[in-house]
């Protein structure tokens, strides 16, 4: 065994500068997920949508209120009841006329009743704008939304992040304490809350609070599981980092794609549990509009007014179809075995 | 021994960890092991993969609880060590990773994966000096000052495994650990690497634990090797001893499956079979000095067999 061990000599690497350097501009991995998620045409239309929507949800406030919405002319109920959509231009199903119930012929109900207003997206019942309640809905459906996400944020992330990080015992119990509150069906908590607190938008989202997080708090806990393995948290942990510095620092941030991919999965979970439970009188007490509830009420005067049905499905239809292929969209973009590396 | 007997820095004294204690699965990853690292050398720790070799290097780090015996350093008993002397004691000594795709977190920057250590020790006052730190230690493990705004995935295997040493430098410690710090790296590489890890040790007087599995490369790092299997440390000796004169018949079967680059040489290497029934006949075995620190596993008999096969 003659090996020339004394001979090594740095092969290559000598000149550092002009060797090693990297002439690829230095991307972070959100600008990298960033420029993989603009790859996808239909997950960016939708982004633009939600922030479109979330923006006119919040400025809506000013000039929509909830009382224009719920208020009605007692005395012009039959004046202002069941008008068709009437854009004003002849578009044919939005100028305004409709077949009324028995009728052969569509007639013009704005010029029969002397109606001089246009309803964009037509009124109810009893008269009342659909449009505006349409937007009432579309608020109380987004903040529904938005405290899902807040609630998988804080509660779901810090639950599983800690039962996956301590492990053992305390990781057992914690895990079965989900188990046992997942197989509690929604519909009795939800049911037991409204008993409670009386149904409304709180107590969907307390509702909400109890169960929606266990989902995220499972995909955390197993990726810190798969996580707290790796190499860089042994040296994180050789170095004396403590444990929470470990979570911010090292776990949080390398499952960020998992737990943005589980978000947007549960959003639109949470805004159909909501229209679901208003659409059972679970929900939002009348009068006011969630899209749930204007899909119920209307229900009985399908064949008759569709308009009102079709209008809040759309709505709702359309919320969740962007945040389910944003989601889709975020988890291509976040893949780790899409990337190059 | 050598005659001056250097200082110890580190001394583990019948070490043992076992997974799953009293139940039928147990596993003996550290079975009674002693050995002592002198201040300023390198100690070679190879045996085939399963043998224990990392898990002897995370339990010095009190990575893992040992389940018996002590670990000292620098003279202090760390077995039991919690809080903040646990931190002092990590500031002393450092560990380099096996596998340097897995040893930096990808969404950190270069700077702040090297700094983390002078974060957490609070060793820098201000921005500009951990900045200034960083760019030292960037420098001594022959990088490029720009990169520091980079993140890991843009770099080559090699240039990963120094920004990993840069990490273990970054708290100045003493003792490092280095873990396999070149298997997974290309031969070329390789030889860079050893060659950083050897100028640094000279420069910032440094003690090393080098664990591998591959002989050559131990040999040339190593001062001293021992020779591990199914978590036992069957013979210690200073690396020519290992390597020339092999007592124990692990060692000689581990030596003659290194391969040669020789064509004719290579041909007539014949693999010495090992029988490993020497480990589990559950006779009584010690570590004896059978030549002048050069200790092997044995009973008295093997060990007098030894002596005379040498002869």
């Amino acid at each position: 065994m003659a090996a020339n061990t004394e001979d090594f000599v740095i092969v290559g690497a000598k000149s550092s500068d002009a060797n090693e350097h990297i002439a690829k501009p230095a991307l972070s991995f959100w600008q990298d997920a960033w420029r993989r998620l603009k790859l996808n045409k239909l997950a960016v239309v939708s982004m633009w949508f939600l922030i479109f929507i979330l923006g006119f949800a919040i400025v809506s406030n000013i000039f929509v209120t909830q009382n224009d919405a719920n208020s009605f002319d007692s005395d012009n109920v039959g004046k202002y009841k069941n008008l068709p959509p009437k854009s004003g231009l002849p578009i044919p199903g939005w100028n305004g006329k409709i077949k009324e119930p028995g009728a052969t012929e569509s007639t013009d109900p704005y010029a029969n009743s002397n109606v001089k207003k246009n309803y964009l997206f037509g009124t109810d019942t009893i008269g009342r704008s659909l449009g505006k309640r349409v937007i009432v809905g579309l608020r109380i459906s987004l903040l529904v939304a938005i405290s899902a996400t807040l609630i998988d944020l804080l509660i779901g992330v810090s639950y599983g992040v800690f039962s996956g990080w301590k492990g053992g015992t305390i990781d057992v119990v914690m895990q079965r304490i989900i188990e046992i509150m997942s197989s509690v069906p929604n519909l009795i908590v939800v049911t037991m809350i409204g008993l409670l607190l009386g149904s409304g938008v709180t107590s969907i989202i307390i509702a909400i609070a109890l169960t929606g997080w266990l989902s995220m708090a499972r995909q955390v806990r197993n990726m810190t599981l798969s996580l707290k393995e790796r190499d860089y948290v042994l040296a994180a942990k050789s170095l004396g980092e403590s444990s929470t510095k470990i979570a911010i620092k090292h776990l949080i941030p390398n499952m960020a794609g998992t737990i943005i991919v589980q978000i947007m999965m549960t959003v639109p979970n949470a805004i159909m549990f909501e229209a679901v439970l208003s659409a059972i009188n679970l929900g939002v007490k009348p009068p006011t509009a969630s899209l749930g509830s204007l899909i119920s009420d209307a229900q009985s005067m399908l064949q008759f007014y569709p308009y009102q049905i079709l209008i809040p499905s759309a709505v709702l239809v359309l919320i969740s179809l962007a945040f389910i292929l944003l989601g889709d969209g975020l988890r291509d973009a976040f893949d780790p075995r899409a990337s190059e590396d | 021994m050598t005659e001056e007997t250097p200082k110890k820095l580190v001394e583990l004294k019948d070490l043992q960890l076992y997974f799953n204690k009293g139940k039928s699965n147990e596993v003996r990853a550290i079975d009674h092991v002693s050995f002592d690292i002198y201040e300023g050398e390198v100690f070679g720790l190879v045996g085939e993969s399963g043998s224990g070799k990392t898990t002897i290097g995370r339990t010095i780090l009190k990575l893992y609880e040992p389940t018996d015996g002590t670990i000292t350093f620098d003279g202090k008993d760390v077995t039991k060590l919690k809080g903040k002397q646990l931190s002092e004691f990590r500031k002393n000594s450092q560990m380099i990773f096996q596998d340097p795709q897995a040893s930096l977190n990808g969404r950190m920057k270069v700077r702040d994966i090297i700094a983390e250590g002078i974060d957490v020790n609070h060793l820098a006052k201000s921005n500009d000096e951990r900045n200034n730190r960083v760019q030292e230690l960037l420098d001594l493990v022959g990088l490029n000052k720009d990169h520091s705004s980079r993140y890991p995935h843009e770099f080559s295997g090699g240039q990963r495994q120094r920004i990993g040493i840069a990490r273990a430098l970054a708290v100045d410690p003493k003792f490092i650990i280095a873990d396999e710090p070149i298997s997974a790296l290309d031969v070329s590489i390789q030889a860079q690497v050893v060659n950083l890890m050897k100028e640094l040790q000279k420069k910032h007087s440094l003690t090393y634990l080098f664990i591998a599995h591959d002989l050559s490369m131990v040999k040339y790092i190593s001062d001293r090797i021992g020779v591990m299997h199914w978590g036992k440390l069957l013979e210690i000796g200073t690396a020519d001893a290992v390597y020339n004169h092999p007592l124990h018949p692990y060692t000689k079967s581990l030596l003659s499956a290194i391969p040669v680059p020789d064509p004719e040489v290579e041909s007539n290497r014949q693999h010495i079979d090992y029988d490993s029934s020497i480990e589990t006949d559950g006779k009584e075995r010690t570590m004896l000095e059978v030549n002048p620190g050069h200790f092997v596993l044995a009973t008295e008999e093997e060990a007098a067999a030894y002596k005379l096969e040498q002869q």
